[in-house]
């Protein structure tokens, strides 16, 4: 058993992105919407997906949630279809669906019997152009919302303090606004808010249909045509361009403190290049650094430091995503030892960072990432919905498929050299938010 | 997300696989039982080594000692000390975790066929011969504490504790997992090397492989990895009754929402109504949109994110429970409401329509929780541990149809009693005070 002390998100991009080709195909339906399958025949399930190039990082100001508040409300019925009607008919044919919005994409899914995929595309496409809404639906459906924030960010100081290390971390990016939005403006959400978003975006060329499980790619082409390709693109999709950050000149500090923390910890985090259309390099070079930074406990280089050696903490980790459309984060984590204080925490974590940056990489750790990450390509088959996952969220942050399958060898081909100079510009101080969460009664 | 995915506590809602997945028992030379499927497709294998037991054979005064124990595992053994053991494994990427629940100690490796034997013997290691090194103890210790100081002040988890507090008196089910920052303290690595002898025995072992490997092949492997253990160890928990009246009790507790868990006594999973009641709690309050709570609570009212019922059948206890979270001046609406639905559905029971769709989604949903090797290793152990036939995937499904609406709606006249619930309720809830 993992003790996992610490910090909540845990981002598991280690694994490289997949596999192999032969599995994989891709194409275009007419009306611009892509289309990629994932085959894997050992069990008669697909995993059905839609997903759109629309995320709460494409909101306009002062509306904050809404790309949230109609996921939940894509629920709410059709010209066709009463509100509910949709989960119950994918209940009936004993399917399971769920559906998240992040800041670069908006995704809908569905894992069915095989055989009814031509009935979940059908349900699909209809929600796709013909959505209703009724006040009687969508108030207590805002009510849900705010207890959703409720329950994942006002009940949980940790999820409060990410809030507010975001907003510094991003001044002038949307990416500083939470994707579930600020509590005052959901409140102020309206169904016309809502409906202007769906028309704005919801459409078959803003939008990629992933097909991952017992099926070919003929059967997925013959059947999008019929359901998706009969859908009217939209001739004036926005683009996406976003706000940029201005320079950042000074490193930036918060400490909260709330009765309901019993344990100090801080995450720190740095402006971070993302993975980029066809030059990842940069990318997997930050993603082999947090991995020996702080990616594997104590046997990462900050574990050995700062848990085994020195004592001062009971965790420590790095982490880094690079699956975005705009600039990231690379974050590091600290929970200091009962008593330690937290100005000797951040300072040893400063040191052996400095450190780090001295003595290079232990290229005996590097190839050991490197076998997990090929091991990785192995075991992530085994998650067909966790592949297809892979794919949605790379294809709605800038990225293509070929960037996704060139993922493992460009992390196969990082040298200790790349890490180093990834780090060096990284862990620039100015670009930097650090956080602390504190007890109460600590001084 | 638009529904929080939960983890219900429960194995047997995914005890499932696939009517035609040909599911092997092997019997190895040494007398291990195993069910193996075999998969080829992917070149590694997923095993699942569960013990029957788990945090419940912790004494009270020793509250904490399995799961500590069971941190500890990967913490070096034989000549490695704890950097080296996560080396080897790395170098092996091979992924091995140990986890000590309520009921049970369990194993989860997932190694490649390349490096089996190696994976497994250093698997053997951890399992056989961990060093519990006293730096190493000393450290997972601190950690653990500061997971039950954390919880501490977590509402959903003083609500649990509180529930099982009043349910459970004397019964190790009232003690945390991890145990209490005082019983952690005073643990020695003694205590956790006792814990360790007694947990994993070959008396109270359930075993499944699933991937690429043959039977021909696996025998001699988990001969030499399981082989050692000691054939028995200490006398299992006795049976208790979830004992507390209902009522209210309320948790003050200074947060914007209050969150709310409820229970009373249960059925047990060889009851021969079990598929009734099963049919009866989806209806009532599964996951998903279509159960009445969830319409009732979230979708008509907007009072909360997600609220469930369910059927917790532990070794040595069963309850019909369930947990709620809404803002401090919604949340007596929303326990009111669950209680008016608890009371319509023992009164009235379900409709015809609600059992046609509820078996329907349970019927049809039940193959798609087949889906992946690892996954599969776990629900074969999981039935072992409840006793089920090796060909209960190709009769479950049947034997759920078979069920009647008059079965069901007779499950739900004795099984949910509104009178008898216990809330528990952690927050600063407006217009709830506790009733006893």
């Amino acid at each position: 058993m993992k003790i996992v002390t610490g910090f909540i998100v845990l981002f598991w991009t280690f694994m490289p992105s997949v596999l192999f080709a032969e599995t994989v195909t891709s194409f275009d339906l007419k009306n611009g919407m892509q289309v990629v399958v994932i085959e894997d025949h050992r069990v008669p399930v697909v995993t059905h997906m839609v997903w759109y190039r629309v995320g709460s990082a494409d909101e306009h100001t002062g509306k904050s949630g809404i790309a949230h508040f109609l996921e939940h409300l894509m629920f709410k019925g059709t010209n066709t279809m009463a509100p509910g009607e949709f989960s119950k008919i994918v209940a009936a044919n004993g399917g399971q669906e769920n559906a998240f919005t992040s800041f670069d994409y908006t995704g809908y899914y569905q894992k069915v019997s095989a055989d009814r995929l031509p009935l979940m595309m059908k349900l699909e496409a209809d929600r796709m152009q013909n959505l209703i809404l009724s006040e009687e639906e969508v108030l207590p459906e805002r009510d849900v919302i705010l207890e959703e924030r409720n329950m994942r960010v006002e009940n949980n100081p940790s999820s409060l303090l990410r809030e507010q290390r975001n907003a510094m971390q991003f001044f002038n990016h949307r990416y500083g606004v939470p994707t579930i939005g600020w509590r005052h403006e959901i409140q102020q959400l309206t169904q016309q808010d809502a409906l202007d978003f769906y028309k704005k975006y919801y459409a078959p060329n803003n939008a990629i249909l992933i097909v991952a499980g017992d099926t070919t790619p003929d059967e997925v082409r013959k059947l999008a045509q019929e359901y998706y390709g009969v859908l009217t693109p939209s001739s004036n999709l926005p683009e996406r361009v976003r706000t940029k950050e201005p320079p950042h000149l000074a490193p930036l500090r918060i400490s909260m403190k709330d009765a309901r923390v019993n344990q100090p910890q801080m995450v720190r985090t740095y402006l971070a290049d993302n993975r980029k259309a066809g030059d990842q390099k940069e990318a997997a070079a930050l993603e082999m650094l947090a991995q020996l930074l702080g990616g594997s406990g104590i046997t990462s280089y900050l574990g050995q430091e700062l848990q085994l050696k020195q004592k001062v903490a009971l965790s420590v980790s790095a982490f880094y995503d690079g699956v975005s459309l705009d600039k990231d984060t690379f974050g590091l984590f600290i929970m200091p030892a009962p008593t330690v204080s937290q100005q000797q925490a951040e300072d040893a974590l400063d040191a052996a960072l400095n450190a780090f940056l001295e003595t290079g990489v232990d290229e005996a750790h590097l190839t050991r990432l490197k076998t997990q990450a090929k091991a990785g390509q192995i075991y992530a088959r085994d998650s067909l919905s966790g592949l297809a996952r892979r794919y949605g969220a790379a294809m709605t942050s800038g990225l293509t498929i070929e960037d996704v399958q060139a993922w493992p060898d460009v992390l196969q081909a990082v040298t200790p050299i790349d890490v180093m100079a990834a780090a060096k510009k990284v862990l620039n101080a100015n670009n930097s938010v650090t956080a602390w969460l504190l007890p109460q009664a600590e001084g | 997300m638009r529904i929080l995915l939960i983890i219900v506590a429960w194995m047997f809602c995914t005890t499932a696989v696939f009517a035609e997945t040909d599911i092997q028992e092997i019997t190895t030379k040494g007398g291990i039982k195993v069910w193996l499927v075999e998969e080829h497709s992917i070149p590694f294998i997923a095993l699942e080594v569960s013990f029957k037991g788990g945090a419940s054979l912790d004494a009270p005064e020793k509250a904490g000692a399995t799961y500590l124990m069971a941190g500890l595992l990967e913490e070096g053994s034989g000549d490695l000390d704890a950097t080296a053991f996560s080396m080897s494994t790395e170098e092996l990427a091979a992924s091995f975790g140990y986890n000590a629940g309520r009921d049970s100690v369990s194993i989860s490796a997932q190694v490649l066929t390349e490096n089996r034997t190696q994976a497994l013997a250093l698997l053997k290691q951890a399992l056989m011969d961990p060093s519990f090194n006293p730096v190493a103890f000393e450290r997972v210790k601190k950690q653990v504490l500061s997971i039950i100081h954390s919880n501490e002040t977590d509402p959903r988890d003083i609500a649990g504790r509180t529930i099982r507090g009043l349910g459970y008196p004397n019964h190790p089910y009232s003690q945390p997992l991890e145990g209490t920052i005082d019983t952690v303290q005073a643990l020695t690595v003694d205590d956790i090397k006792a814990a360790h002898k007694g947990a994993l025995a070959k008396d109270r072992m359930y075993v499944s492989v699933v991937g690429d490997i043959t039977a021909a092949e696996l025998g001699p492997l988990l001969d030499d990895l399981l082989g050692g253990l000691p054939a028995t160890g200490p006398k299992l928990p006795v049976k208790t009754e979830f004992a507390a009246k209902g009522g209210i009790t309320v948790v003050d507790f200074d947060t914007p929402q209050s969150a709310a868990v409820w229970a009373h006594t249960g059925i047990d999973l060889k009851d021969p109504e079990f598929f009734a009641a099963y049919l009866l709690n989806h209806i009532l309050g599964g996951s998903g949109f279509t159960a009445r709570l969830s319409h009732e609570v979230r979708e008509k009212r907007g009072l909360t994110y997600g609220v469930y019922s369910y059927l917790a059948s532990y070794d040595y206890a069963n309850v019909v429970g369930g947990s709620v979270a809404s803002s401090n001046d919604r949340i007596k609406t929303a326990i009111e409401v669950i209680q008016d639905e608890w009371r319509k559905m023992a009164d009235k029971g379900v409709t015809k329509e609600e059992l046609v769709a509820a078996k329907k989604y349970l019927t049809g949903a039940y193959p798609l929780r087949f889906d992946g090797n690892g996954r599969i290793a776990n629900l074969l152990v999981g039935m072992q541990m409840q006793g089920l036939p090796i060909d209960y995937p190709k009769t479950r499904n049947d034997r759920l149809n078979e069920v009647t609406i008059e079965e069901v709606n007779a499950v739900a006249k004795w099984l949910l009693k509104p009178d008898a619930l216990r809330f528990v309720v952690v927050g600063k809830p407006e217009g709830l005070i506790s009733t006893d």
